[in-house]
């Protein structure tokens, strides 16, 4: 077993980030890799968390498909996910509140831990120390260093003086010490290299290559999932010389980045779907008056308010066509976490370099999960180039051309307080000197060149991007097409797929716009079947793909649930697929467990679960039923029957057993 | 305190002139912005004109200085960021009454609870121009524009009270036929540490047939020539800024000195953004990959 993946569930509140970064950061002290990925909702307490870990040897590219050791923390876990766990695997949980009360593969170890009775001889501990007991254990049947966690645990407490750390190591011992009393390790077989690489998200990512590229001002307004740069900058502000303004909207922070920009500071703003739609007039400002200001757009589930703690790909119609008019954009897609720190970097390059609004896209998923990234990609000395930025106009025949025609579409730029180069950068079109060209005083050759002007700096910024190549076997029967975030869970479908005998390679674009149409078209002109795998439901960029090359992909894979991909998703979608099967948008087993757990916490107070699920004919319903029976938490009596549609997944009824 | 160098008025003749109607009060309020930037001492390249969208959101145009004409309503907000990225600057916003007290209500309202150093001239003319007139926040109750035929319903915003009661540190009105008058108040705002508001009675000639010179000519007296008038004293501010009718108040209405929101801000410490170095210090870079290990 190289990689393995841990599940602890829970509630909000329950602790589970911190008790997932202790083990995550015990792997990668130890010179393992680690990612994570946490299925939470938007409640501070209650609810139901579900948090993912999976560390191995290699680079880990997703959370993965299976789950090998669970700490549950909750009744409601064990339910829940205590059967998804693999033979070979581990439950572990508070025997004191918790027990085991559905069915189990075979050769799980189930790991009751008695809190109580273990914690004792270290005095009254706060509740969420039962994580830490768990931890312990885990440490152990893991084959984890013991020292190493505690180093965590010591880091962690830092703050809180020696005998909170104390504390803590002592109830991590006390779970360790008695797992490895009572079990064997489960078999993991680990070199550890003891390189330490960090674990961050790519909220954080992109901060820190944003203030290694000379960010000075970032604006914002708190909305999920990118308030995590908000946080991570006004935390890091006087450190870093980043000032941070919480504006009153997202129409304030967009203008005020661009008042920022313009007045000579690498300037960036964020925000997700909602808050882009406030800022879009704003953007086609930036084109006009050619201010250089980077726009962070981190796509949640939409529309509207949508699933604000859900990871979707659904906001690319949303930047390709934002604010009124022709203007140059750039739009930038990054891959992954550390792509996140290069992306910034580029971003602030390309805005000055062109003068416009460069949009990066990134997505909850990306911009919240963390992983272990090499810590040799960090570099503080990356490239900056400011671009045609000039520091004074020696013309002298008349006033400064800040938006001279140039056969490049780039003009000479100056900032506010430079002598001889005073200039009013108008929203309403205008000339080379920034004088109006509306309304009285229209003039329609100047017009004509000054909109070819601007337009002409995505030829040039074309040609600086790199184009998208083939990741893969070049006698591929299948390419896997994909944008931003799902790079990594489609590289591990693509492996999946080559070792189960479908040749499949890989063609994944970073680049948005402008777009390498010509070189897109060379490759998928030579593919085979080509097939789209997105995050949302209409694929968005497979429409832009056929916009910008002609080519229509033979297939797609959507997800729109608000969960990321597994890579066995893929890959099993892409059998379907190449074997002909008709593709099924039906109801499964599982999704009518959940849907089941929906009509349970709202008409039944949680006093039930979903139990035994079987399909039957509909009844005079007009298609198939799922038949789920409820029944009580503790023995899994019978209790009544839930009936929800195969194909719409409507619940029809519920019969409470007489 | 450094000493004031006044200007020639000449320095900030712009580019071109305005092309508002013939009459309009936005002519004067031009040149007492002129000459306010002139009697403050501010050499153009140092002064940041930032207007919104509307007949009067034209006027940095016409000025020899540095300026962005934004986008509707929000010329605040663009300033904001223009005087965070360069504290040395002084940074004046010009607009209009549907500019600021309509559509950009949001961002003059929070950029003077945070009594930011800017400077902020309204040229309230109680209608739309720009669109031929239709009611403005500011249109008085009852009147009838081609967007209320019947009359408006709604009561105006009160940009003097509101400004008041939300943290300005300066608050004044002034009137388009007194330039001189209108000049002193804008360079006591450019002077001024903090949020500073110029409401600007200036008339449209065109769309506005209530609200005329002829109107105001009978109504406006001066608090500086009011025996006692207490520009310190906010509750004495505040029963100007309602009074209305017959008799309605020009001048400054009230004056405090508070720290601004500059001065809090600690990066700023080190001087303004513009000049501080660019790249990240090596060891501060390497703090913030290690603290994530």
């Amino acid at each position: 077993m190289s990689d393995v993946v841990v599940g602890i569930g829970g509630a909000a509140g329950d602790g589970i980030d911190k008790s997932a970064e202790t083990v995550a950061k015990t792997a990668s002290r130890s010179g393992l890799h680690a990612y994570g990925f946490n299925s939470y909702q938007s409640v501070i307490r209650g609810g139901h968390i579900w948090l993912r870990l999976r560390m191995g040897q290699e680079k880990v590219h997703s959370h993965g498909d299976h789950t090998h050791a669970l700490i549950a923390l909750n009744q409601d876990s064990i339910e829940r996910h205590a059967p998804e766990i693999e033979s070979g695997g581990a439950i572990l949980f508070n025997a004191d509140k918790l027990r085991i009360n559905i069915p189990v593969r075979d050769n799980v170890l189930t790991v009751p831990l008695p809190i109580a009775e273990l914690t004792k001889p270290l005095g009254a501990i706060q509740p969420v120390m039962q994580n830490t007991v768990a931890l312990g254990a885990l440490i152990f049947l893991l084959d984890f260093d013991f020292d190493v966690a505690s180093s965590v645990l010591a880091d962690t407490f830092a703050h809180k003086g020696q005998g909170v750390i104390d504390q803590n190591v002592g109830v991590l011992k006390a779970g360790y010490n008695y797992a490895r009393e009572r079990f064997v390790p489960l078999g993991h077989k680990w070199n550890f290299t003891r390189k330490r690489r960090p674990y961050l998200t790519g909220n954080e990512a992109l901060s820190i290559g944003a203030v290694a590229a000379g960010c000075k001002f970032y604006s914002a307004y708190p909305m999920t999932p990118a308030s995590g740069i908000l946080t991570w900058m006004a935390e890091h502000s006087e450190r870093c010389g980043v000032v941070v303004k919480q504006m009153e909207d997202e129409l304030a922070v967009a203008n005020a980045a661009i008042g920022a920009g313009y007045a000579g500071v690498r300037s960036m703003c964020g925000t997700s779907g909602g808050g882009f739609a406030l800022m879009t007039e704003a953007i086609g400002m930036a084109g006009m008056i050619e201010a250089p200001v980077v726009f962070v757009e981190v796509q949640r589930g939409g529309p509207s308010t949508g699933i604000p703690t859900k990871t979707e790909q659904a906001d690319l119609n949303q930047v390709y066509g934002a604010s009124q008019g022709d203007f140059p954009r750039i739009i930038i897609a990054p891959k992954d976490t550390r792509d996140c720190f290069d992306s910034a970097v580029e971003a602030f390059n390309l805005a000055e370099k062109y003068q416009c609004p460069v949009i990066i896209i990134t997505d909850l998923l990306l911009s919240e999960h963390p992983e272990t990234v090499e810590p040799e990609y960090f570099s503080a000395d990356v490239p900056i180039d400011r671009g045609e930025m000039v520091s004074g106009w020696k013309n002298g025949n008349g006033a400064f051309k800040r938006y001279a025609f140039t056969k490049s579409g780039i003009s000479p730029r100056t900032i506010p307080g430079t002598a001889d180069t005073l200039y009013i950068a108008a929203t309403d079109d205008h000339d080379e000197e920034g004088v109006l060209i509306s309304d009285v005083f229209c003039n329609a050759a100047i017009r004509r060149k000054i909109s070819e002007k601007r337009m002409k700096k995505m030829d040039l910024a074309l040609r600086d991007l790199p184009a998208p190549q083939i990741e893969g076997r070049a006698d591929a029967d299948v390419t896997l097409i994909g944008w931003g975030s799902t790079e990594g869970v489609i590289r591990e479908a693509v492996q999946q797929l080559n070792a189960s005998g479908t040749r499949t390679n890989q063609l994944h674009f970073k680049y948005l716009l402008p777009f390498h149409g010509k070189e897109a078209n060379e490759i998928l002109k030579r593919a085979k079947r080509t097939i789209c795998v997105e995050q949302n439901a209409t694929g968005q960029f497979a429409r832009h793909l056929r916009a910008e090359t002609g080519h229509s992909v033979s297939d797609q894979i959507l997800k729109y649930d608000g969960e990321p991909f597994e890579p066995a998703q893929i890959s099993a979608q892409v059998r379907a697929i190449v074997a002909g099967q008709p593709r099924s948008l039906d109801v499964t087993e599982s999704e009518a467990r959940e849907i089941a757990y929906h009509y349970v916490r709202v008409h039944l107070n949680d006093e039930f679960r979903p139990g035994r699920v079987q399909k039957a004919a509909g009844n005079g319903l007009g298609e198939a039923l799922w038949k789920i029976d409820v029944v009580t938490r503790e023995g899994g009596e019978k209790r009544g029957e839930l009936q929800v549609g195969v194909e719409t997944g409507s619940t029809y009824s519920w019969q409470p057993v007489r | 305190m450094a000493t004031i160098v006044e200007l020639p008025i000449y320095s900030f003749e712009g580019l071109v002139d305005p092309d508002w109607c013939p009459g309009c009060g936005d002519f004067g309020v031009l040149k007492s912005v002129k000459m306010a930037a002139a009697k403050a001492g501010v050499a153009p390249k140092d002064l940041v004109i930032v207007s919104g969208i509307g007949c009067s959101s034209n006027l940095p145009g016409y000025v020899h200085a540095y300026g962005v004409h934004s986008l509707h309503g929000r010329s605040v907000a663009v300033a904001t960021g223009i005087k965070l990225a360069n504290t040395s600057l002084k940074v004046v916003m010009t607009g209009g009454d549907g500019d600021g007290y309509g559509i950009g209500i949001g961002h003059f309202i929070h950029a003077m609870r945070r009594n930011l150093d800017l400077t902020y001239v309204v040229m309230d003319n109680q209608i739309y121009g720009l669109t031929t007139g239709q009611a403005s926040p500011t249109t008085m109750k009852g009147q009838r524009t081609k967007s209320t035929p019947l009359g408006n319903v709604e009561l105006p915003i009160n940009p003097l009270a509101l400004a008041l009661v939300s943290g300005a540190t300066y608050v004044a009105r002034g009137y388009s036929a007194e330039p001189n008058h209108l000049a002193d108040l804008i360079a006591g705002g450019i002077q001024h540490k903090g949020f500073a508001l110029i409401d600007v009675f200036s008339p449209c000639v065109t769309y506005n047939k209530v609200n005329t010179f002829a109107y105001f000519k009978k109504r406006v007296y001066k608090l500086e020539a009011e025996k006692g008038y207490d520009s310190n004293n906010v509750s004495a501010a505040m029963e100007r800024s309602a009074e209305w009718g017959d008799r309605i108040p020009i001048g400054l209405l009230y004056k405090d000195e508070q720290p601004t929101y500059e001065d809090s801000e600690r990066v700023f410490q080190k001087g303004p953004l513009t000049q501080q170095p660019l790249r990240a210090d090596k060891a501060v870079f390497q703090s913030l990959i290690d603290e994530n290990l």
